[in-house]
């Protein structure tokens, strides 16, 4: 039983919300919203797996998923709590501050 | 014993390493018994080879070591070492002098003061670490059955040569006090004696220059017979002549290049005068006896070679009698003992060459060995004044040491007897021979022959007549001189009594109805295997004896007359000949007109390239400039480094949009 | 039908991805994250996925949403940049850039076929087992190993925290400075 929804429309749906959040990486200064443009970027790939698994009946992809996400909610926990560490330093979460790594 | 010859190398190098190693530990009486005796033992193991040769009747014998380097499939050295008349003899030659001047320096190295206490030279033990490895290259060079190992050889005496002239390294450059011509006259003035480091350097660098032509004669002898051991060689020889005539002779040629340089021809013979710097012994051993002859050994090595062409043998002989002359005029005004003994050498040498010109080969053999022995023993006779005069060695402050020191004085007259050629002791039979041969050759070259033969007389007895007889020059020196120890006089004397008796291995066979033993013990090795037969008539060749003889004996009457019988003709005659005297006392200025056309333009050549190409080019461009470069691109590139994350987030993105178009467009 | 949902919500993802970005507020923006969430949330159970669908609606929407909301309350909502103008080369650059991505991958989606091995996650199969016990038969045997890495992961993640976030002493904090 194939769905109605074709493959190609969840990939090209996931390769705009990446794209999106990539777009933002670029755009936004403020550290928050670069994280979550980053977790637009992951759910997009995800979107992709979980496309993929579902249309090649294979659990392998929801496995990657299931780790993504574990992965993510580290990286969003560690993010966070050194924006917080940063703001203590630096009072503010505009990326243009760190710029101490100049050449 | 012949199996065994490999020991005649291996025991100097055990007392290389012993002495080099332990000597400094073990003190220098343990060293002056090791040091001898390493070279006695090699003497022995020579002498048992000499007889199993003797019964074998002169069958060359290899003996293989291991192989050295294999290069593909052609290119093969193994380590050989051949046995055979030739190398046999040499062996000998250098264990036996070199033994009983190993001897002599176990004494002469050490001082003596007035309450009988001994202070060795600081470096004792370096010193015969040296000697030792001296003698084991010497023996690598003849006993080689090789090129490349002759050629090893060579280059390792010459090293043993630099080390030992440099030997008191700390020693600066000396002084020479004018000659005095009498109370009216300008006396000539005398370029100052080089320190012994630059001597050392100066005899390395001359020859270096011979060692370059003797490299390329043996690279010529690989590219034309494909080997490079004497055997095949020489038998191959033979059939080049017709396929490219002037192989044969460019290779002997290059050869003999580096023979001018080890010994010390014309032109390259410069260094062996200055070479007195170094330690006496060192003289009598490596300067007069046994290394400067390698090149004379050489050419009679490649006999074959030589005999194929005869155009390359006549320069050879010509050289050698030039060599011959030129030296002798030289040393007939030295003030030096030690220099006149160099420039007799180099005479001597000239002789040798005159002989392997004219393919008198065992003749030239026959000279050395004489001549290794009595040069050697006037050489440490010569020492044993230095070291009795406390290392004054200017003759004009000698005089009249004959009582003071009877043994050296005796053999010393009889290593001066040998060396001018007086009949009946060794110099005499050997130089008479080589007289004779050349004579039969070209009369023109025996005249300068003869020539020389009495100016050898004579200078060497007026060293004699100034250093032994007349009055003390030098109060001083002469009542502080005594006789030296035993271990010198015992050398003195063996070295003499084969100086006397030398001329037994090759009397004249033409004259007196006894085999040459020279010829018969040397006939294997030679190409032409036929009887050596003589052109001149008895009656020619006792003329030729005779005036050889009465050459002889006049020079020594000459010089009587001149230094014992009427001493101021010297002065006299030095006065009316000033420009020639001049020109001989500066040694023909020779040593002044190589450092203006050789030595400086080298220099300015160094100088140019050191702040021209070096500074310029070298430093400014790429010591310099790379650096600059590579900073200023770091510099310009560290300006991507802003520091801003999201310049960093940009390029990656980049990055990946090119990879992904690669991957998905291609 | 189903078609039509999936335009619907597929607009719905894209205008909140764009909500994130363009948003002046923090707090907007993690909310229009939090649709953003919901909508994949919503694709995941159109994909049979619900496990999946579940723990996104869980960790995402519940914890991570939360933390970020957490974070913008800390810190001030007013804190980072003040965006003034959105038209910059900076944003058309990033804007080109993306477009350009967005084009390659794109075309990339229809110029290659999908190929692969059809595992065992069959629709009968769930239908048979249910989605939730695949899944965990999944995990706990061929992917145990990584499943036990995720758990070490969280702890090192948690004790990262821990340590980030502690209050530093005042004294070690003027040793750090000199």
């Amino acid at each position: 039983m194939i769905d109605q929804v074709p493959l190609s429309h969840y990939l090209l749906l996931s390769a705009i919300l990446f794209t999106i959040g990539a777009g933002g990486v670029l755009i936004r200064r403020n550290v928050i919203v670069i994280l979550m443009c980053v977790e637009i970027m992951m759910n997009a790939v995800n979107l992709t797996f979980v496309a993929f698994s579902r249309y090649l009946d294979s659990a392998t992809g929801q496995i990657f998923v299931f780790m993504i996400m574990v992965v993510a909610a580290v990286e969003v926990a560690i993010g966070l709590a050194l924006l917080v560490e940063l703001n203590r330093h630096k009072e503010s979460t505009n990326i243009d501050e760190f710029n101490s790594l100049k050449g | 014993m012949t199996q065994l010859i490999w020991l005649v190398i291996a025991l100097p190098i055990f007392g290389v390493l012993f002495n080099g190693i332990l000597g400094r530990r073990v003190g220098y009486k343990v060293v002056s018994i090791v040091g001898p005796l390493v070279v006695f033992l090699a003497f022995l193991v020579g002498v048992g080879a000499f007889f199993e040769t003797m019964n074998r009747g002169g069958a060359p014998v290899t003996v293989n070591l291991w192989t050295w380097a294999t290069i593909g499939k052609t290119f093969n050295v193994p380590i050989n070492l051949l046995v055979d008349p030739l190398s046999v003899l040499m062996v000998l030659v250098v264990t036996g002098v070199g033994f009983l001047i190993h001897v002599y320096a176990t004494d002469y190295m050490v001082h003596h003061d007035e309450n009988g206490h001994a202070h060795p030279d600081r470096d004792f033990s370096r010193f015969f670490t040296f000697l030792n490895l001296f003698i084991a290259s010497m023996l690598i060079l003849v006993l080689g059955d090789n090129y490349l190992m002759m050629y090893v050889g060579w280059e390792l005496v010459g090293v043993c040569s630099y080390l030992l002239i440099g030997f008191w390294y700390d020693r600066s450059a000396q002084e020479q006090t004018p000659i005095d011509l009498g109370p009216d006259h300008e006396s000539v003035k005398l370029a100052p004696l080089l320190s012994p480091a630059a001597s050392g350097m100066k005899a390395f660098i001359v020859n270096r220059i011979g060692d370059v032509g003797f490299a390329l004669g043996v690279f010529l002898i690989w590219q034309t017979f494909g080997t490079l051991q004497f055997d095949k060689v020489f038998y191959s020889a033979q059939f080049v002549p017709q396929a490219s005539p002037t192989i044969i002779p460019w290779i002997t040629f290059l050869l003999f290049i580096g023979a001018m340089g080890k010994s010390a021809q014309i032109p390259l013979y410069v260094w062996l005068p200055d070479a007195m710097a170094g330690p006496t012994p060192v003289s009598a051993l490596i300067h007069a006896a046994t290394m400067v002859t390698a090149g004379v050994y050489m050419i009679v090595r490649s006999n074959a070679l030589y005999a194929l062409s005869p155009t390359v043998s006549l320069f050879i002989a010509t050289i050698g009698a030039l060599t011959a002359l030129f030296a002798a005029t030289i040393a007939l005004v030295q003030v030096d003992l030690k220099r006149i003994l160099a420039y007799s050498t180099v005479s001597q040498l000239g002789y040798m060459f005159m002989a392997v010109g004219v393919g008198a080969y065992s003749s030239g053999m026959f000279h050395l060995t004489t001549h290794a022995f009595f040069k050697a023993l006037l050489f440490l006779g010569a020492g044993s004044v230095m070291h009795a005069m406390h290392d004054v060695i200017d003759i004009r402050r000698m005089g009249g040491l004959k009582d003071k020191m009877p043994h050296t004085y005796r053999t010393f007259v009889i290593g001066g007897l040998a060396l001018a050629g007086f009949p009946l002791m060794s110099g005499f039979f050997s130089k008479d021979e080589i007289l004779t041969k050349v004579f039969e050759f070209s009369p023109i070259l025996w005249t300068i022959g003869i020539v020389t033969a009495g100016l050898t007389a004579f200078y060497t007895f007026r060293a004699i007549f100034l250093t032994f007889h007349g009055h003390p020059r030098d109060q001083h020196l002469y009542d502080h001189a005594h006789e030296n120890r035993s271990p010198i006089t015992v050398a003195l004397w063996i070295l003499a009594i084969l100086a006397i008796f030398g001329g037994l291995l090759g009397l004249p066979s033409a004259v007196i109805p006894v085999p040459h033993l020279m010829d018969k013990w040397l006939q294997p090795i030679f190409v032409s295997h036929e009887e050596v037969v003589h052109h001149l008539s008895l009656l020619k060749e006792l003329v030729l004896l005779s005036t050889s003889a009465v050459v002889a004996v006049g020079g020594i009457g000459l010089a009587y007359f001149f230094y014992v019988v009427n001493p101021t003709i010297p002065q006299n005659l030095a006065r009316q000949t000033r420009p020639l005297f001049n020109l001989l006392a500066n040694k023909y200025y020779i040593d002044e007109i190589y450092h203006e056309v050789f030595v400086n333009s080298g220099l300015n050549f160094a100088k140019n390239m050191a702040f021209g190409v070096d500074r310029l080019i070298i430093d400014a461009v790429f010591v310099d400039g790379l650096p600059k470069l590579v900073n200023s691109l770091g510099q310009l590139l560290s300006r991507l480094q802003s520091g801003y994350i999201r310049d960093y987030a940009l390029a990656t993105f980049v990055g990946v949009l090119i990879m992904v178009s690669y991957f998905f467009l291609r | 039908m189903q078609l039509i949902f999936f335009y619907i919500l597929a607009v719905v993802a894209v205008i909140s991805a764009l909500g994130v970005i363009f948003n002046r507020n923090l707090v907007h923006s993690a909310l229009a994250l939090l649709v953003n969430f919901c909508t994949v949330a919503i694709f995941y159970f159109m994909l049979n996925a619900q496990f999946l669908g579940v723990v996104q609606i869980l960790v995402y929407a519940g914890a991570v949403i939360v933390l970020f909301l957490f974070v913008v309350m800390l810190l001030g909502a007013d804190l980072g940049e003040q965006v003034t103008n959105w038209v910059t080369p900076q944003t058309l650059l990033a804007v080109g850039l993306s477009m350009i991505l967005l084009t390659v991958v794109g075309s990339s989606v229809f110029e290659y076929p999908v190929q692969g091995a059809h595992g065992d996650l069959t629709m009968v199969a769930v239908q048979q087992y249910g989605q939730v016990q695949l899944i965990g038969a999944a995990l706990f045997t061929d992917y145990l190993l990584s499943f036990e890495l995720a758990g070490v992961l969280l702890l090192v993640g948690i004790v990262g925290v821990i340590w980030l976030g502690r209050l530093v002493p005042q004294k070690v904090k003027e040793t750090k400075q000199v």
